[in-house]
């Protein structure tokens, strides 16, 4: 009772014209930025607004490391599988150290998602056995691409097979066919150097080479049945439909040929691959660099493993002695076919590198799939929910309902016991829940939060947090009324002491919603983020708006003067001043009887 | 002005009260043997732990179902070759678990039973957990819980003293057990809700300790100056002088996750609005409990044993011998028993001031004694 008095010389407390004009400086322009930002409802999560969530909690595999960047990197990958699906606004986070939340937007896929999402990322080098332009060129846009037609579809994009030194930008011109046909147009200092046609070249006779077994290295699966197979596959597969593309690649185990699909620049070509030759953890570096001298522009340089290097040795040397299209590998990521750049010479140092007319975007996604090809980490489904909305709008109702219920009796126990201080109380309340919505609706597009089941009810139970603070403060303030002070030194001398009780337990509150939130996965986030933003918003409502709001109205004369509905009134609370002069009736009498009832 | 508001005037002015620290055994008895059951429930009964936690799916069909539990029972062993459980919801739908299916097998089961329940199968929302879903947000839970028991003693040590902190420890242990415990008693079914809910509590339960604890620090600041009271008894009036806050603040508490559980759950069956606020339920109960009952009397006596309040009470108590022994004096004397006999209890209750120096303690007993 000693030490808090100074507090009161505090010149936030001597103004609170000014607390209250800053908080409501901020509301108009929380609000403001709300409605011009267009975001005037918080973002939903899945289980309320129908779709499906996936969870994936990453394994190591062969001991590396579940780690931030490898997360990350996977990530990057689920993003890419789930936008490939044509879904919109599919959002894939990390959660926690080693879990990835998938979250899928009802009316979508959500079972191919489901399919996609969770299949460990593969990267393999194969050889190419054929390949064509796929489909009725329906989004190619050059119809050149038709089977005998120039190799390249796209004039800038495509180099077409080149000789190891020099990396060929040819235009449209490349015979169909010939393996080396193509100029060279920049020679390359770079033996090693691997050029990339980043279009594939068109197949070298329609579907006639596309024969796996016609193929040198096709002889890895043998049976002709399965070739026959592949072949009719290959023939039926049309690359232009997502239903087909989904079907093929995936699958396939590394040691088989395989049929696959890849998008070049906007079109899609279809392949007949080997077994594959290199896998992509043996890829130990990708990285996208401009080349300065050679004027060849963005590259793609890779350096391989030791036991890479030596196998990659061995797939470019019997590459470069076939013919095109028989002379380039597919890049697989994932059953599609990221690139095909075709192969002149032995590459033999563990170094190579892939040009073409990369734009710098391109060459760094090549650069990255390659990284991907390498991750570590494959995935298990720990939980698939899917909500349909009406069942996601009921619970949602239910939610809201049961808020504003708890809200209404908490207003109710607030009216009865403490009057008209109990305005003070609901206005707060009032701002507080204004700036809770507001906030959340400005962070749902800022940092991706969404308003999910455990985060209401994080709101609700937040209400009695809030609560909770005005009590300590009133019950403060109704002590030193008894102490027998009136109402406006009973403000301020009772402010410092609350103050500090309201600090140490709702420090304490977050504490608990940060451990939680930074600890544990999934649903419990939501909620914790909840609680520990309503907590940060409790502290900031009681200083800036619940003690100068108090402040003001303690010079109100209702207040002031302890008028019996203000929950102040001296008597009533048993104040000592008065009592001296009032003893008789107050205190004896109700003494003995009382406490029996309570 | 109400009944509780005229409590809270006489519990601060000391005219009545509790001896909550001087009872403080009846009440470790009652918490041990409390403490005692749940761990014999949790040993003997167990968890019923959820779905999530085994691994399996839940399917919650649409609000208009034309099919029965039974039949939907059946559908579902169809389907699944899994027991199924199906429960009909407050809204009129089905909710059906079954479990130990994994999520590669989950799919075909949904799009049977949405065939044999004649529902389209996006209409039936699914939530499929494998087996370590559960066990691992429960890790979770285990490890937040102890980064946070870790961190909050060091903040409590630091903002209070170690045996506040200690305390506070030891209550927020007794919660969660009484909480796990009165679980596996009644049965609730133990979700990843529910743990969620558990580490909420973690933040309520210590709200109520910390603002007894605040005003304990107070009240305690110039202790060793005053003869007039030993620590426990300040301990005692500053539970006395909080209980209508912790009162309040409990209540409010309650309400609107009373509401959530009540309305919400009762609204949509169980779900996990019903997990989250049940679990919050019974711990904010437990929580109330331990910071009155537990928390505090665990501070006075880890306190007593500091040699200065024990130089303290010896101080108290000869002094009050004293003063009884002049009282009776003086009673001897003039026979004025009664008005002696009342100046002791009073003291030994913790009459309504604060200790030492700013004492107006005086204040009130000189008109009395006038009178």
């Amino acid at each position: 009772m000693a030490a808090p008095k100074r507090g009161r010389s505090a010149s936030a407390q001597s103004k609170p014209g000014r607390s209250l004009a800053l908080i409501l400086i901020a509301i108009v322009a929380l609000t403001g930025g709300m409605f011009l930002s267009g975001n005037t409802t918080p973002r939903l999560g899945i289980d309320l607004a129908g779709g499906t969530s996936i969870t994936l909690k990453a394994k190591a595999d062969q001991g590396s490391a579940v780690n931030k960047a490898n997360m990350d990197t996977a990530v990057d990958i689920m993003n890419r599988r789930v936008n490939g699906l044509g879904v919109s606004e599919a959002e894939v986070q990390t959660q926690g150290n080693d879990n990835i939340i998938v979250n899928i937007p009802k009316g979508t896929n959500s079972k191919e998602a489901q399919q996609q999402v969770g299949t460990t990322a593969k990267l393999y080098f194969r050889p190419v056995l054929a390949s064509e332009p796929s489909g009725t060129a329906t989004s190619s846009p050059s119809p050149s691409a038709s089977s005998s037609g120039s190799s390249s579809p796209k004039p800038g994009a495509s180099a077409s097979p080149s000789a190891s030194t020099s990396s060929k930008e040819k235009a449209s011109g490349s015979s169909s066919g010939s393996p080396t046909a193509t100029a060279t147009s920049q020679g390359r200092a770079v033996t090693d150097a691997l050029k990339a046609g980043s279009t594939p070249s068109p197949s070298t006779s329609g579907s006639g080479s596309a024969k796996p077994s016609a193929t040198p290295s096709a002889s890895a699966g043998g049976a002709s049945a399965d070739a026959a197979k592949l072949r009719a596959q290959y023939a039926a597969l049309d690359c232009t439909k997502p239903a087909e593309r989904a079907k093929v690649g995936g699958a396939a185990k590394p040691g088989d040929p395989t049929v696959a699909c890849g998008q070049i620049r906007g079109s899609w070509y279809k392949y007949v691959l080997g077994p594959a030759a290199v896998d992509g953890t043996e890829v130990k570096k990708a990285q996208a660099v401009f080349d300065t001298q050679g004027a060849s522009g963005w590259q793609v340089q890779m350096t391989f493993s030791s036991s890479g290097s030596k196998k990659f040795a061995d797939i470019t040397g019997q590459l470069a002695k076939n013919q095109q299209p028989q002379n380039e590998f597919g890049i697989v990521l994932d059953g599609e076919v990221v690139s095909s750049p075709y192969v002149q010479n032995a590459i033999t140092g563990g170094q190579a590198e892939i040009s073409g007319s990369f734009t710098q975007q391109d060459a760094q996604s090549l650069a990255n799939m390659l990284s991907y090809g390498a991750l570590p980490l494959s995935f298990q489904e720990q939980s698939v929910t899917t909500v349909t909305a009406a069942l996601g709008g009921e619970q949602l109702h239910a939610g809201l309902l049961a808020g504003a219920i708890g809200l209404a009796l908490v207003v109710l126990y607030l009216v009865v016991y403490y009057r008209g201080l109990s305005l003070v109380a609901m206005a707060s309340l009032l701002v507080s829940a204004i700036l809770t919505y507001v906030i959340m609706s400005l962070l749902g597009p800022a940092i991706g939060f969404a308003l999910n089941l455990p985060a209401v009810c994080g709101a609700i139970v937040a209400i009695g947090i809030t609560a909770d603070s005005f009590i300590v403060y009133f019950e403060r303030i109704r002590d030193e009324i008894r102490e027998g002070r009136t109402l406006r030194p009973a403000v301020e001398r009772a402010w410092p002491r609350a103050r500090r009780t309201i600090l140490v337990s709702d420090f304490v509150s977050f504490l608990a919603a940060a451990v939680l939130f930074i600890v544990t996965v999934g649903k419990v986030q939501g909620f914790a983020f909840t609680l520990g933003l309503t907590t940060v918003l409790d502290v900031v409502v009681v200083f800036l708006f619940t003690k100068p709001l108090m402040t003001l109205l303690a010079r109100r004369p209702f207040f002031a003067n302890g008028h019996k509905w203000s929950g102040l009134d001296p008597k009533s609370l048993g104040a000592k001043a008065p009592l001296r002069r009032t003893r008789r009736p107050a205190g004896p009498a109700a003494g003995p009887v009382d406490p029996k009832e309570a | 002005m109400s009944k509780l508001g005229n409590l809270g005037a006489r519990l601060h002015r000391g005219e009545i009260s509790y001896d909550f620290v001087g009872k403080r055994k009846i009440w470790y008895g009652v918490s041990i043997l409390i403490t005692i059951t749940a761990i014999v429930g949790l040993a003997v009964r167990g968890l019923n732990m959820s779905i999530d936690f085994q691994g399996g799916a839940v399917f919650t069909t649409p609000t208009k179902m034309s099919a029965s539990v039974t039949q939907a029972e059946t559908y579902a062993h169809d389907a699944s070759g899994q027991e199924a459980v199906v429960q009909k919801l407050g809204n009129g739908s089905l909710r059906i678990q079954i479990a130990g299916i994994d999520t590669n097998k989950a799919d075909q089961i949904k799009q049977k039973l949405a065939d044999d329940l004649k529902i389209n199968p996006d209409k039936l929302a699914a939530d499929l957990v494998g087996p370590s879903w559960g066990q691992q947000i429960a890790d979770k839970a285990w490890e937040g819980l102890a980064i946070f028991m870790v961190l909050v003693v060091i903040y409590l040590a630091i903002a209070f003293e170690w045996r506040m902190a200690i305390a506070a420890l030891v209550a927020l242990i007794h919660d969660i057990t009484i909480t796990t415990g009165i679980y596996a008693l009644v049965g609730f079914e133990v979700s990843p809700g529910t743990v969620i809910g558990l580490l909420t509590i973690l933040g309520y339960s210590l709200y109520d300790t910390v603002v007894v604890f605040d005003s304990l620090k107070e009240q305690t600041k110039d202790i060793t100056k005053q003869t007039r009271f030993t620590y426990s008894e300040i301990a005692n009036r500053s539970i006395n002088g909080t209980l209508v806050r912790s009162i309040n603040t409990t209540v409010v508490a309650l309400l609107p996750v009373a509401g959530l559980l009540f309305i919400g759950g009762g609204f949509l069956g169980a779900g996990t609005l019903n997990d989250i606020s049940l679990s919050l339920f019974v711990g904010l109960a437990a929580g109330a409990y331990s910071s009155i009952f537990i928390a505090t009397p665990l501070v006075a006596d880890l306190k007593e044993r500091e040699p200065a309040m024990k130089a303290l009470t010896k101080r108290v108590l000869a002094k009050r011998a004293q003063a009884a022994a002049e009282d009776e004096l003086a009673a001897d004397r003039a026979g004025d028993v009664d008005d002696s006999s009342d100046d002791t209890a009073a003291a030994v209750v913790g009459p309504r001031n604060q200790p030492a120096s700013r004492s107006r303690g005086r204040g009130g007993r000189p008109s009395g004694k006038r009178r």
